[in-house]
C-alpha cells in the first residue's frame, strides 16, 4: 500500500466522484486538485468552470485565484461572473466543492464571522464569495475538510451557504431550486452523506485506520450511521503519481 | 385597455421575509435615469493622470466600486491615489476584493460595504490588517454573495430598480443583507429581489482604451460590463492607449463604450502586484511582504510610506518594487500561461 497523507487521500476521495462528462464548479485548493485528477485519472471530459468566468481550461499548474491566467489556459471560453452562475441556476452545474469554519449536520456552512455582533464581529472572515451561489445552484455539493469537533458543530453560528437548512423539507420550502443541495462530505476519517428523509449527515465510509467511534469523537453532533458502512479505498499508486509530479509538483496543496 | 385584463384590486407584490441590512445606494430608476440624461456622450479626449481623475471624480462620502477580481486585472494605481489623496468615508463594494481590499482598509477610507467576498486574498490568506479594521465595528456591513453583487449591477445596467435571484434564501446571509423575498407573479415560485446597484463611481483597468474611453478587455470580465454601465462615473485605467482607428477597425472587440467612460488615464503595468491576462503574473513575493508586514503596526505604517504615501505614481511604486526587471520576469511568468513560449 502506497504511502499517502490525509489530504492527498480526501483530493483522490473527491476526485472519483466527478464522472465523465459532468461539469464541476471549483475554488482554489483542495477543489481544483481534485477536478484536475479526476481528469487525468478517469473523467478527460470534465467541464471544470471557475466562479470568475473561466470554462474548461486545460489547467497548466493550480491556480493561485479563481480569476487568474491559469484559469482560462486553452479555455474554451474566458466568460464572467453572471455566466457561471446563471449558467448553475438554469441546472446545468453538477458538482461544487465548498468549505467553511463550521458546518452543521444539515451541511450549512460558515465561512462569515465568529461571535454574535454583526457589526463588530470577534472574528471577520471572507462572507460568501461565490459560495452561498454555487451551494444554492448546484446540483451535488461536496465538501473536503479535516474531521475535528471544533469545525462539525451542533449549529453554525451564521450560516453562509446553505446545506438542508433545518432538515427534512425545510431547503424545498425556502425558495432555493428544488433537489440541489449537499451530497458527500469528504473527510480524513470518513465520507458521508445525507440521510433522504432527514437530511442529516449520515457516516457511509471509513477510510483506512479509523474507526465510527474515532469519526464521532471529533464530530460536534450525533451523526447517523448507514446499514453497511464499507471501507475507502486508499489512493492507487496511479493517482498519487499524478497528483504528486503532474498537478501539485510543488505540494502547494498536498503538503499542508 | 384592450385586450388586457384589468383585475379589480390593484395587486402590490408581498414581501415575504426581508433582510435586516442597509441599502448603501438609492436603487430608484428614475433618478437614476435623471443622472444618465445628464451624462455626456460627447465623444470628447478624456485622457488625464490618474492623479486628476481621483481629484475630479472621487469625492468623500462616494460609494466605489473597483473592478477586475481582487489581484486580477485591478486599477492599483487608483486604489493607492484614493489613499495618497486621503479620501473618507466611501461606501465601498465588497465584490471578490482581495488585494484592493486591503489597499483601501489600509488607508481606512470607508466606513460602510456591501460584502460578497472581502479581508482573504483566495490561497494565499487572510489580511491581517483587513481583518483587524472589519472587526472594530467602525464599517456598516450588509452581506450579500458574489453573485448578488453581479445581479445587483446588472439590474442597474439594465435601468431597473431591482432584478430576482435564486441564491441567498434559507440562510444568514439573506437575513443581514438587504434582499426582499418574493414570489413570482406566474409561477409563485420564490425569488429573493436583489436592489439595483448604481454606484457614483468606479474604477476598472483595461488592457486598451482610446483616448475617448472605448475600452477592449482580454480574458475574463468577471462584473466589469455591468459595473461599467450602472455606475455614475467611470475611471479607466489601461495598459495602452490605442488610436480610435483601430478601435472601429474591430468594434467587436469593445467591451466599454466610451460614453460610459469620464476619464482615461494611461498605467503600464497598472494591475501590479496583481495579474494582467497576457501581460503579466502577480508578484506574489511582494502579495506575501504585504501579508507579513500588517502584523507589525509599525512596519507596515512605514511599508505603506515607502510603497504608498511617498510614491508620485505607480512608476515610483514599480522602480521601488524592482523595476523594469522584476517587471519582465512576471512577462516571463505569464507568457507560460498564455502559450507564447513552451
Amino acid at each position: 500500500m502506497p504511502d499517502y497523507n490525509t489530504m492527498e487521500l480526501m483530493i483522490c476521495t473527491a476526485a472519483r466522484e466527478l464522472e465523465d462528462g459532468a461539469t464541476v464548479g471549483v475554488g482554489t485548493g483542495a477543489p481544483c486538485a481534485a477536478a484536475m485528477l479526476a481528469q487525468k485519472v478517469h473523467s478527460p471530459n470534465l467541464l471544470i468552470m471557475f466562479e470568475a468566468g473561466g470554462v474548461a481550461p486545460l489547467i497548466p499548474e493550480m491556480p493561485i485565484s479563481v480569476g487568474d491566467s491559469r484559469t482560462t489556459f486553452k479555455a474554451v471560453m474566458a466568460s464572467g461572473m453572471c455566466e457561471i452562475m446563471e449558467t448553475a441556476c438554469r441546472g446545468m452545474l453538477d458538482y461544487t466543492f465548498l468549505g467553511g469554519a463550521q458546518i452543521d449536520m444539515y451541511g450549512n456552512l460558515n465561512s462569515t464571522r465568529v461571535g454574535d455582533d454583526h457589526q463588530k464581529p470577534k472574528v471577520r472572515f471572507p462572507g460568501s464569495g461565490g459560495a452561498n451561489d454555487f451551494a444554492s445552484f448546484c446540483w451535488r455539493m461536496m465538501v473536503m475538510t479535516p474531521q475535528d469537533s471544533k469545525r462539525f458543530v451542533e449549529k453554525v453560528s451564521y450560516c453562509t451557504s446553505p446545506g438542508w437548512l433545518q432538515g427534512g423539507d425545510s431547503r424545498a420550502k425556502s425558495g432555493l431550486p428544488l433537489e440541489a443541495g449537499p451530497y458527500k462530505i469528504i473527510t480524513n476519517m470518513a465520507v458521508m452523506d445525507f440521510e433522504e428523509k432527514s437530511k442529516r449527515m449520515r457516516v457511509i465510509a471509513l477510510n483506512p485506520g479509523y474507526s465510527i467511534k474515532d469519526v464521532q469523537d471529533n464530530c460536534g453532533f450525533e451523526l447517523l450511521k448507514a446499514d453497511k458502512i464499507v471501507e475507502n479505498h486508499p489512493p492507487t499508486a496511479e493517482e498519487l503519481h499524478i497528483l504528486r509530479d503532474v498537478i501539485d509538483p510543488y505540494r502547494y496543496v498536498i503538503g499542508r | 385597455m384592450e385586450g388586457i385584463k384589468q383585475l379589480k384590486e390593484v395587486q402590490t407584490v408581498d414581501v415575504i421575509e426581508q433582510g435586516v441590512g442597509e441599502v448603501f445606494t438609492d436603487p430608484d430608476a428614475d433618478k437614476a435615469r435623471a443622472f444618465f440624461r445628464t451624462k455626456s456622450r460627447k465623444m470628447e479626449d478624456k485622457v488625464m493622470s490618474v492623479k486628476e481623475a481621483v481629484e475630479k471624480y472621487i469625492h468623500d462620502g462616494d460609494y466605489l466600486t473597483i473592478g477586475g477580481f481582487g489581484a486580477n486585472r485591478v486599477p492599483i494605481a487608483v486604489c493607492h491615489e484614493i489613499l495618497r489623496q486621503g479620501r473618507k468615508n466611501l461606501g465601498f463594494s465588497g465584490h471578490t476584493s482581495t488585494h484592493d481590499f486591503q489597499i483601501l482598509c489600509a488607508g481606512e477610507v470607508f466606513d460602510r460595504c456591501d460584502v460578497a467576498y472581502i479581508v482573504g486574498l483566495e490561497a494565499r490568506g487572510l489580511s491581517p490588517n483587513a481583518r483587524k479594521y472589519m472587526e472594530t465595528g467602525k464599517v456598516k456591513v450588509t452581506e450579500w454573495s458574489n453573485y448578488a453583487m453581479s445581479v445587483r449591477y446588472k439590474a442597474a445596467a439594465a435601468g431597473v430598480s431591482f432584478y430576482p435571484a435564486r441564491n441567498l434564501m434559507g440562510t444568514d446571509t439573506v437575513k443581514y443583507s438587504a434582499g426582499k423575498i418574493i414570489e413570482c407573479p406566474f409561477t409563485k415560485t420564490k425569488y429573493v429581489a436583489l436592489p439595483a446597484l448604481y454606484s457614483d463611481v468606479a474604477a476598472i483597468h483595461v488592457h486598451e482604451a482610446d483616448k475617448y474611453g472605448n475600452c477592449r478587455v482580454r480574458g475574463i470580465t468577471v462584473s466589469d460590463f455591468d459595473v461599467a454601465r450602472s455606475t455614475k462615473r467611470l475611471i479607466v485605467t489601461c495598459e495602452r492607449l490605442i488610436s480610435t482607428d483601430e478601435i472601429r477597425r474591430d468594434p467587436s472587440h469593445t467591451v466599454i463604450p466610451f460614453w460610459c467612460v469620464d476619464a482615461v488615464c494611461e498605467v503600464p503595468y497598472g494591475s501590479y502586484p496583481g495579474n494582467m491576462l497576457g501581460e503579466y503574473f502577480s508578484d506574489e513575493e511582494h502579495l506575501k511582504e504585504w501579508m507579513k508586514v500588517e502584523k507589525d503596526p509599525e512596519a507596515f505604517k512605514a511599508f505603506l510610506d515607502k510603497n504608498i504615501y511617498s510614491c508620485k505614481n505607480h512608476f515610483e511604486y514599480i522602480a521601488k518594487n524592482g523595476g523594469m526587471e522584476k517587471m519582465q520576469l512576471l512577462r516571463q511568468k505569464e507568457m507560460m500561461f498564455v502559450g507564447a513560449r513552451k
